[in-house]
């Protein structure tokens, strides 16, 4: 590759671009400059990826234009970008799991191409020189799915410079990774910065002080904020970023000393791969309290839930529910015994989204004498209960009849969480409740959870998010490759000793 | 969006829809060297013109519609049946069986039953590839597709030999079928000078089964919910697995009893041919009638006079019947795609937006 | 161990049309579109295979350039249907299960409105012969078994590893198994995933088309429309439990055909096994396998029957 111009200055203006029913990018303009770090901060659904996307050629926008080093530039695909010197390493890595390191950056090593051979040695000797640059090792022939989630980071960064970037996008670069790799990371986009100018997206107000020397803030589409971070603080930011103060209800009410519900001993789960995702993990819940689950996704949060509810096979141990051992009993039963759930991914778990609300609302209890009579569905008494349930739970929604599916976030996740309460659960399962809603739908819901807490109802709350663990949770408990590494009491949590944990560090003493 | 434009982009596309099923037809057609305006007025009108054409399309909606009905429930509750081909058959061979067995039985006991046994023999067709995909995740449409074969192999041994009709031995003829069968188990044919039996109402009753089942039990509503999104409806505690081999006994008894009602009311005894793509047009059916009741009814009723009309092209244009396939293997294309489009709320707004934008551009130029 | 010999050289000049057709299908699934419709090109690919021959002879032999201008016809056909099918669940990004019928259909409706308009009856081709290959066919018991056979079979089992290199080694077959497994980084790293199913879509269709005319030309030396008798759905099936592997499904191939070459040499024989449950083996066989064969989904395309859409919110 000859030796490529620097990128001094990058500019995005005036760019428009237009979803169905939303306006995702509304007339933007930022730039970079030589050596510059910017930050592009905004809340989940603010629209930075879509720019980022915008700027890779993924997307066209409707208006507006991008200028590299003065001269404007069309993007009418990746390939365009990555011509120009752009390299992204998105937020759900771009690998294909069964192919090696080597095979994966061939893929987009047009050079090493000619119809009837694949030249790997030439992207072999690449991939050695760009890690010899910037210190960057892989191992070319392992395949995607040996690697970590940290490890499959660096493979991307690798793959983004053997391509020729001269400038780095990257979103949400931090949100898989341990506090402990974090910290690895931004040193090394400190190095990386001295010659590629970066733009990196996060909603991680710290992170974005310790990296960036410019902030953008983006709200519903649009830039609400630029400036240069050394001048602002941290909650400046934040309030800036979700435009009023950040007040979550908090738990501040005693816990009770109720007698344990949910008694889980030395479960032992497999994940989809084969390999066990819990080991002799063990947690207890008792009525009235709030469990936070703490931990990076991807520890065994998911397959925890689901073994509680019925939904993948425990291999030993045992879940006594109210003192009933409820492992590997089908849904229906857990279901029938009381268990709520509000699962992590709302539209293919939560809801059926081609039927309707009302119909969505008695998922669970189409048995009900409520709601049929013989077999016979009750068609008055569901409309009733949904029509009850949409002012109780402030449902937007045309009316009760349309498609689930074509409802807001917020809105989904409040028929979900109308229907699991409304059933009178006698304990609730809520995997990241607010992932993605804004700051009025996640207030509603914390206000509701924290009112079942009161009735007595006992909740695990799995989130990934500290401040929501923080805010509500009696106890915390801390999940780590598939066991609980410890379990603090609200007076002990606060995100140092957390994150210790997180990292993997049973003992406080070696940091 | 104004409700006038959804309404006229959505009928715009059904329209360019049928355009396009009939130019592909039109360029087969073209190969032979057919009159394609011909052709089409004698597919889609000539079976119009007697009762008797008239009587015989009725003919083939009637099984048409059941296995339709059968189809529709296995796709809403998330399977796709392809086996109804073996399974009407397999569901022939069980009413014959039955018929020969007991000829002499009275008639309200007879066709009962031995509908019955159709309706059994097809449900355990239908049950085999249930099963296998719940516990096994065998894909239905590999084991219904290979169950067809197996299925008319099967059909075929026993016509050949243990159902073989005595007389044809005697005879020397060979002809691989039954022996006529008893009179107590005939469908009465209502329509003098016609086929035309009282499984029509049969279908009818089926249909208004289906339309209560599917949507007014809960039965219906998990069959429907596991089907919409397995996943969800599992999490809500339905047992989609279960439900799913319930909807392939349905399906298959449905094509199994349709089998019965040919037997019945049109042959009185077990020949080859019998299902004659029933099977396969049952799925067009199926689509083309938006998988629900009301839309089947007439569905079938225009798939009849495709399959009658194509028959009488032969004859008049020149053209062999086998163009029924064709048009039946484009409709399902064009279908599948078209309701692709149709669902695409994306496409929906950019052609709205252009359409805006030539206003705007119209009132500025006539400004 | 006559009877042995029998099978085997039997066994393999039958396996050649499901072989073809399954190495084109695997072409299709690595890239992520799976194309029941395979038995509707291969009905087309077997009457325009010998149609050539016979518009000019008449039934009668032909110069051999007749029968290639059929194999060739046959193949660009199959293209041009695996394309058709690419429209629908590519573009339109239909469901592939059900459309894969409707195009079936309209291959097999299709072959058999030209075929009766065409030719007609049962007429018969010459077709093309066997080609033993000197000295080696001497051989005794290897000889029949593996040297006197068609041309057609010699170039198909060469195409095993040389499907092999494509798939593994060459830069387009890289972007297929990229595009079938994560079309979203394919796309991200500027690949035009929708182009590449085109193309692998193209293949398949040809390769169909192909084994169609191998059946109509060197098989059974006529076209009727059961000729193809399930083969191309057997080819879909075989694809998938020979885990997307040349080798594999070239082993599965041969399974079906040894079990189809049974079934006529106990024919020969006189065993009084019923005719029909002999037939119907391979079929029961096909489904007895699929119940029994774990998914090895690692190994393959993972994202086989989603249709792609880059604008879709993930």
């Amino acid at each position: 590759m000859e030796p490529q111009k620097k990128i001094t200055s990058l500019r995005m203006e005036h760019i428009t671009k237009r979803f169905p029913g939303v306006l995702a990018s509304d007339d933007i303009t930022l730039s970079v400059g030589e050596g510059e770090v910017l930050a592009l901060v905004g809340e989940n659904g603010a629209g930075k990826t879509t720019l980022m996307n915008i700027l890779m050629g993924l997307y066209q926008p409707d208006e507006g234009r991008i200028l590299i080093n003065g001269e404007e530039v069309h993007f009418k695909s990746p390939n365009d970008a990555f011509a120009a010197g752009l390299g992204m390493v998105h937020q759900q890595y771009m690998l294909v799991p069964n192919m090696t390191v080597l095979e994966n950056i061939a893929l987009g090593y047009k050079q090493a191409w000619s119809p009837l051979k694949l030249d790997l040695t030439m992207v072999r000797d690449r991939i050695n020189e760009i890690s010899k640059k910037y210190g960057l090792y892989v191992d070319p022939d392992a395949y995607i799915w040996q690697l970590s989630v940290g490890e499959q980071q660096r493979v991307e960064l690798v793959k983004t410079l053997c391509l020729g970037a001269r400038f780095l996008i990257l979103d949400e670069p931090t949100s898989a990774l341990t506090p402990q790799e974090t910290d690895e990371l931004i040193v090394l986009l400190k190095r990386m910065s001295s010659e590629l100018s970066i733009i990196f997206i996060s909603h991680k107000l710290q992170e974005v002080k310790d990296l960036s020397s410019k902030i953008s803030i983006l709200r519903h589409g649009a830039i609400v904020f630029e400036g240069n971070t050394d001048e602002h603080s941290p909650s400046d930011i934040a309030a800036l970023m979700t435009g009023h103060e950040v007040d979550l209800p908090q738990n501040d009410e005693a816990a009770c000393n109720g007698t344990p519900v949910l008694d889980i001993k030395n479960l032992n789960v497999k994940s989809d791969r084969g390999f066990l995702a819990l080991k002799n993990l063990n947690l207890t819940i008792r009525c009235g309290e709030i469990v936070g689950l703490a931990g990076v996704s991807g520890n065994g949060q998911r397959e925890l839930a689901e073994a509680i509810n019925g939904l993948r096979k425990v291999e030993s141990g045992e879940i006594l529910f109210f003192g009933e051992n409820i492992a590997n009993k089908t849904p229906y039963h857990i279901i029938e015994a009381g268990m709520g759930y509000i699962p992590e991914e709302r539209n293919t778990e939560g809801i059926v989204p081609s039927f309707s609300m009302k119909e969505n609302l008695i998922l669970k209890d189409t048995g009900r004498e409520e709601f049929s009579n013989h077999s016979f569905l009750k068609n008055k008494a569901i409309e009733k209960n949904a029509n009850d349930l949409r002012v109780k739970f402030d449902i937007r929604s045309p009316n009760i009849h349309v498609a689930a599916g074509s409802l807001s976030g917020g809105n989904i996740q409040k028929v979900i969480l109308a229907r699991e309460i409304s059933r009178k659960p006698k304990f609730l399962i809520a995997v990241y409740p607010i992932r993605g809603l804004d700051l009025g739908a996640a207030e509603f819901i914390h206000k509701q959870l924290l009112e079942k807490r009161k009735e007595g109802i006992g909740i695990l709350l799995v989130s990934e998010e500290l401040d929501e663990i923080l805010d509500l949770s009696d106890r915390v408990a801390v999940i780590f490759k598939g066991q609980i590494q410890k379990v603090l009491d609200r007076k002990d949590a606060n995100r140092r000793s957390l994150g210790i944990l997180m990292a993997g560090v049973k003992d406080d003493q070696t940091v | 969006m104004t409700k006038q434009f959804r309404i006229l982009y959505k009928v715009s596309i059904i329209i360019l829809a049928i355009l396009a099923a009939m130019l592909i037809g039109s360029i087969i057609l073209m190969t032979i060297g057919a009159d394609v305006f011909k052709t089409y007025l004698v597919i889609l009108f000539e079976p119009l013109k007697t009762t008797l054409q008239l009587s015989e399309v009725l003919l083939r909606a009637i099984p048409l519609t059941i296995i339709a009905l059968g189809i529709s429930v296995a796709y809403r509750s998330g399977i796709i049946n392809i086996g109804a081909e073996g399974q009407m058959a397999m569901g022939i061979l069980g009413t014959t069986a039955v018929a020969l067995a007991f000829p002499e039985l009275p008639k309200p006991v007879l066709l009962p039953m031995a509908v019955l046994a159709g309706a059994i023999s097809g449900g355990v067709w239908g049950f085999i590839p249930g099963f296998l995909k719940a516990k096994l995740q065998v894909s239905e449409l590999l084991s219904t597709v290979m169950l067809n074969y197996i299925a008319a192999q099967f059909y075929t041994f026993l016509l050949r030999g243990p159902m073989l009709d005595p007389a044809e031995l005697t005879m020397g003829s060979g002809t691989p079928q039954s022996m006529r069968l008893s009179r107590n188990l005939w469908l009465n044919r209502f329509l003098p000078g016609t086929r035309l039996h009282t499984g029509l109402f049969f279908a009818l009753a089926l249909a208004l089964l289906i339309y209560f089942l599917l949507w007014k039990t809960k039965y219906g509503y998990k069959m429907r919910a596991a089907g919409a999104s397995a996943r969800a409806a599992k999490y809500g505690g339905i047992s989609v697995t279960w439900y799913l081999v319930i909807a392939m006994v349905i399906s298959g008894a449905f094509a199994g009893m349709a089998g019965a009602i040919e037997i019945a009311g049109v042959h009185r005894r077990a020949i080859e041919g019998i299902t004659g793509g029933y099977g396969f047009s049952g799925i067009v059916v199926a689509l083309f009638g938006g998988l629900h009741p009301a839309g089947i009814i007439p569905a079938s009723f225009f798939f009849g006079l495709l399959i009658v009309g194509a028959d009488m092209t032969q004859r008049m244009v020149g053209v062999p019947a086998n163009m029924v396939n064709v048009l039946q293997g484009v409709i399902i294309l064009v279908i599948v795609a078209t309701k692709m489009i149709l669902a695409d709320p994306y496409l929906m707004e950019k052609v709205w937006r252009k359409v805006q934008g030539l206003g705007k551009k119209t009132k500025e130029v006539t400004a | 161990m006559n009877f042995i010999v029998n099978i085997l050289s039997l066994g393999i000049p039958f396996s050649v049309a499901l072989l073809i057709a399954s190495l084109g299908e695997m072409f299709n699934q690595r890239a992520g579109v799976f194309n029941l419709g395979c038995e509707g090109i291969m009905a087309m690919g077997a009457f325009l295979g010998m149609l050539v021959p016979y518009s000019i002879g008449q039934g009668g032999a032909t110069p051999g350039i007749y029968n290639v201008l059929g194999l060739l016809l046959a193949m660009g056909v199959g293209a041009l249907f695996g394309m058709l099918f690419g429209f629908v669940v590519v573009t339109f990004r239909a469901p592939q299960g059900i459309a894969g019928i409707g195009l079936q259909m309209f291959g097999v409706g299709t072959a058999g409105t030209l075929f009766r308009h065409f030719v007609g009856g049962t007429q018969s081709v010459p077709g093309i012969g066997n080609l033993p290959i000197p000295g080696l066919s001497k051989i005794p018991i290897l000889g029949p078994i593996f040297f006197s056979h068609n041309l057609l079979v010699y170039l198909a089992f060469l195409f095993v590893p040389t499907a092999w290199y494509i798939l593994f080694k060459t830069p387009w077959g890289l972007r297929v198994r990229a595009v079938g497994t994560n079309p979203r980084a394919a796309d991200s790293i500027g690949i035009q995933v929708n182009k590449v199913r085109y193309q692998a879509l193209a293949v398949g269709g040809a390769l169909a088309g192909l084994a169609g005319a191998y059946l109509s030309l060197c098989q059974a030396k006529m076209f009727s429309d059961e000729i193809i008798a399930g083969r191309g759905f057997i080819a879909v099936a075989l694809v998938y439990f020979g885990h997307w592997h040349p080798v594999k499904i070239m082993g599965g191939a041969l399974l079906f055909s040894l079990a189809q070459a049974l079934q006529l040499a106990i024919q020969g024989q006189g065993i009084n096994f019923p005719y029909e449950f002999a037939v119907m083996l391979p079929y029961a066989l096909v489904i007895i396998v699929l119940a029994f064969s774990r998914e090895k989904q690692l190994l393959g395309p993972t994202a086989l029957g989603q249709p792609f859409n880059r604008e879709k919110r993930i």
